[in-house]
């Protein structure tokens, strides 16, 4: 049995590895030197979590709708050029659109969670109409022909059918805007990003990384939740991670 | 009933219009289905999608049962329709359970109703509801899944059905399974039906009647038999294939043709009278012998019965081959070509021998009502040909 030999060694080297990890972070203070972050961590973590969740709930709120309308047969026309629109405005650093904000709207929260809003919401849009496009036409037809009204046909069909892949695109437009928050510090909003940035201009390594692995341990988070809420939510037939 | 009343669509396309059906006008009766056939783009599939306006009719009526359908709401119409495609189409995200009630609930029957409802047609469908009702259309084959098709059409008791090459993309064994299936469902549910295919032994077999298309027309309307009996032009004698007059064994049954004139021995009868009923009734190399119930329990060799001498129950070989009245004749003359055999003994659901069926008989069938068909077709082709009206 060699690959359980391997697995078992890796297992004791990992171990090995976390626990001179451990003895030296003790010795050496770092571990004291988080500690005393803690109080700002969670204030500020706190600050940051809702700004993602302000600007993501809105973002969902408008381009679910925003993606289902471009879909429909009769946007057809215009529907391919508004993508295109949207694949340009993602192109455009976020930090480019939150100056942009700041320019429009000031400094605070207010800039920053339209600037968050704008990077979240192309990712939704496009799974959103990407997949609504891709439902089956033999799908739609069949939901035509024994006589669906279209809007049951959008809710009790075209939306279930796509919802695995909408929620994709919530997945990763999440973590970009979990991802994104420290910027909205450089406007004035707060957020993790305060000691991320601070730390970096004060040659402090231990402030930056008291706001930055936060920052990467918020963004797992808010990708499992999502992850969770999809398996819960698409339904059985449709979802891949229950079949 | 449905009739298509100057059906027309012509759609609208860079290269121009196009006609994809032009003036189609045919009525089916009641209880009866109807095979739309013909090669890819004849307007077959338009024809059918016009009547429940997946595809809106450029101009022409659709009558349901008589009633014009112009004026109906689309999605009332659809309701009362039965719809079957080829790609199933049944919804991933719904249970087989919700996959069949979805056009009750649109008609706004109450929980109890769809739900008993659901399990009647699994049962109509031979799968079993509580193994099934539960599971979601991945979960099963594709002809399982297309048995669910079917029964979501006929959920809500529609009087008219269309489907679109039902069984199209389901294996060939599956598929004539499935054909069985709903030719015995059809016996006792007598729906109206308008049914796509491009398979023409399908459509022998499902074929009450049969409209073969070419190009947006519709070339001719006629019963199976009468179709392979008497094409109308080289087309449809070309789509039918060569091996037409075969075909139309299958559409013939045992019954029709059989003569109760059988020569028959008795265990008890000498090989004497064997070879003299032999001779009498011109076989070529056996007798039958039967029980006193006229069941068959063997056969008496020419030869044997030639050689030697004794009684025919000391002499009989193997159990001969028998067809049943309602076999068709596809499977006599399969036997007879197998058997060397220029005749076959038929026999009652009982067992007993009731008559015989000869190759001869066979033969004279195809032969004579092509023969008569062919000359009737070309006097109506004359008439046609004066007067400028569309005789459909």
């Amino acid at each position: 049995m060699p690959t359980l030999n391997l697995s078992g060694a890796m297992r004791l080297l990992v171990l090995v590895a976390v626990f001179v990890a451990g003895v030296w972070s003790q010795s050496s203070g770092v571990i004291d030197d988080f500690i005393f972050y803690i109080p700002d961590i969670q204030y500020l973590a706190v600050q940051h979590l809702w700004l993602t969740a302000i600007s993501g709930s809105l973002a969902i709120i408008v381009a679910i709708p925003l993606g289902t309308l471009l879909s429909r047969p009769s946007m057809e026309k215009v529907a391919e050029s508004a993508m295109q629109v949207l694949n340009v405005g993602t192109t455009i650093p976020t930090l480019a659109v939150l100056a942009l904000s700041m320019s429009f709207l000031g400094i605070g929260t207010v800039p920053a969670v339209f600037g968050l809003f704008v990077a979240t919401l192309l990712p939704i849009t496009r799974n959103t109409y990407t997949g609504l496009k891709g439902v089956s036409p033999a799908l739609k037809e069949a939901a035509a022909g024994i006589g669906m009204s279209p809007t049951q046909r959008l809710l009790r069909v075209e939306l279930p059918n796509a919802l695995y892949v909408i929620f994709a695109g919530i997945r990763t437009a999440l973590a970009i805007n979990v991802g994104t928050v420290p910027l909205a510090f450089l406007i004035g909003a707060g957020g993790l990003g305060e000691l991320i940035f601070t730390g970096i201009d004060l040659y402090d390594p231990v402030m930056m990384l008291s706001g930055a692995i936060p920052t990467a341990l918020l963004a797992i988070v808010v990708d499992m939740l999502i992850a969770v809420s999809a398996f819960l939510l698409v339904p059985r037939g449709v979802n891949p991670s229950r079949a | 009933m449905i009739r298509l009343d100057n059906l027309t669509k012509v759609f609208d396309t860079p290269k121009g219009a196009v006609t994809a059906a032009d003036h189609i006008s045919m009525e089916v009766p009641s209880g009866e289905i109807c095979i739309l056939l013909g090669p890819s783009g004849c307007g077959k599939t338009t024809t059918l999608k016009m009547i429940n306006r997946i595809v809106r009719p450029t101009s022409g009526k659709v009558f349901i049962n008589g009633e014009d359908t112009t004026s109906l709401d689309t999605q009332d119409l659809r309701r009362n329709i039965g719809y079957v495609i080829q790609q199933i189409g049944l919804f991933p995200n719904m249970t087989i359970e919700e996959n069949i009630t979805v056009v009750p609930k649109l008609l706004g029957w109450d929980k109890a109703k769809y739900r008993e409802r659901a399990r009647e047609m699994m049962r109509m469908i031979a799968l079993e509801p509580d193994a099934f009702l539960k599971r979601y259309p991945s979960e099963l084959s594709g002809g399982q899944q297309q048995r669910i098709g079917v029964a979501r059409a006929l959920a809500a008791d529609p009087p008219v059905m269309l489907m679109d090459e039902p069984f199209g993309a389901i294996d060939p064994i599956n598929r004539a399974v499935i054909q069985d299936e709903f030719l015995k469902m059809q016996q006792d549910l007598k729906k109206t039906i308008m049914f796509v295919s491009h398979d023409i032994d399908e459509a022998i077999k499902m074929g009450d009647r049969i409209a073969i298309f070419r190009a947006g027309k519709l070339v001719q309307y006629s019963e199976p038999d009468e179709l392979l009996a008497a094409p109308k032009n080289d087309f449809v004698e070309s789509f039918l294939g060569e091996d037409r007059a075969l075909k139309r064994l299958n559409l013939v049954k045992v019954r029709d043709l059989a003569s109760d004139e059988i020569g028959l021995v008795r265990p008890d009868d000498t090989l004497e009278t064997a070879l003299k009923r032999i001779e009498e009734y011109g076989y070529q190399n056996s007798i039958v012998m039967v029980n006193d119930k006229r069941q068959p329990v063997g056969i008496i060799n020419a030869a044997v019965a030639r050689t030697t001498k004794g009684h025919c129950r000391d002499h009989f070989q193997s159990v001969p081959v028998v067809v049943s009245l309602d076999d068709d004749l596809r499977k006599v003359a399969s036997l007879m070509f197998a058997n060397d055999m220029t005749w076959v003994a038929c026999v009652d659901n009982d067992g007993r021998i009731v008559g015989q069926i000869t190759q001869r008989a066979i033969t004279h069938h195809l032969g004579s009502r092509y023969r008569t068909h062919s000359r009737d077709q070309a006097t109506l082709d004359a008439a046609a040909s004066l007067s400028p009206a569309d005789k459909e």
